[in-house]
């Protein structure tokens, strides 16, 4: 495994003492201030950005496997939301791909679908509650994302952030 | 039995949340320790997809569909080690976070595993 040998092993990391005096600000430090040397220009998925390309990853692959399984079984019993959850499907994909790739266009680009992504769950969720009959059936962002954990309407918050602090960074 | 090791896939799973969460907090990498949780819980991951699949075979059904049923039990298998090796890229504290939200999706899919089996087994 390729553990930097500069590091001691630490036994067992859970042990409440503290082994090796790390830097004492956990909380206020600023993202990838812990990661000197990384040049490369907007690497979108690095830092904070790699649990992002992991939470969109988990989402693509949710969100499309579901539509791809209902669009083909049960097409008609609620057309609308497996066309939506699709689309949803389709977002979170080209958002992986961007955060991956990295670059000033991905960025942009990222920064749009996230924005739209925001205006999906914010439009389906209210939707869904003022007319749950057009929905027979869920979809990723019903009732705000309720069925996984608010995640969906917390994910393109997060992501906009991110990717507005890269471009601060930029400048 | 195939509830057994959800739930300890499950449990599991949020131990290693907890523990890699624990390590981001206090602004570390993962570690070798760490890397063999993540190989524990792999392992347990990759024994409920044969179970499962023998089940399928055997000709015993879930109360869902077969096709989300087989869904999750991949998703579950893959999603520790896919994490393990972003956090081999990412030697920072992101690293360790990245695998404790991926441990916390893996117990999520066991909750959905749960109910896509039929709660009780039966």
């Amino acid at each position: 495994m390729p553990e930097p040998a500069s590091e001691s092993t630490t036994p067992q990391a859970p042990e409440p003492q503290a082994p090796e005096p790390v830097s004492p600000a956990p909380v206020s430090s600023a993202p990838d201030a812990a990661a000197p040397g990384r040049a490369r220009a907007g690497g979108l998925g690095q830092g904070p950005g790699r649990l992002l390309v992991l939470l969109y990853g988990v989402f693509t692959v949710a969100a499309a496997s579901r539509s791809i399984y209902q669009l083909a079984a049960q097409y008609h019993e609620a057309p609308l939301a497996y066309i939506l959850s699709a689309v949803s499907g389709v977002v979170y994909a080209f958002i992986t791909v961007s955060l991956v790739r990295g670059g000033e266009g991905a960025r942009k680009a990222a920064f749009v679908c996230c924005a739209a992504e925001l205006l999906g769950v914010l439009t389906i969720g209210t939707w869904t509650l003022a007319d749950p009959s057009a929905f027979p059936d869920e979809t990723v962002w019903s009732d705000y994302g309720m069925g996984y954990l608010f995640i969906p309407i917390f994910l393109p918050v997060t992501g906009l952030i991110w990717l507005r602090k890269r471009k601060a960074r930029q400048d | 039995m195939i509830d057994a090791l959800t739930i300890a896939l499950g449990v599991t799973a949020l131990a290693l949340a907890a523990w890699c969460g624990f390590a981001a907090y206090r602004d570390q990498p993962t570690k070798d320790w760490h890397f063999i949780g993540m190989a524990v819980v792999t392992l347990l991951g990759l024994a409920q997809l044969v179970v499962g699949i023998v089940r399928l075979a055997r000709g015993e059904h879930p109360h869902d569909s077969v096709a989300i049923f087989v869904a999750y039990l991949i998703g579950s298998a893959l999603a520790v080690p896919v994490a393990a090796f972003m956090s081999l890229a990412e030697r920072t504290r992101w690293g360790s976070a990245t695998v404790a939200g991926a441990a916390v999706v893996l117990a999520v899919l066991e909750v959905r595993l749960y109910d896509i089996w039929g709660g009780s087994g039966a």
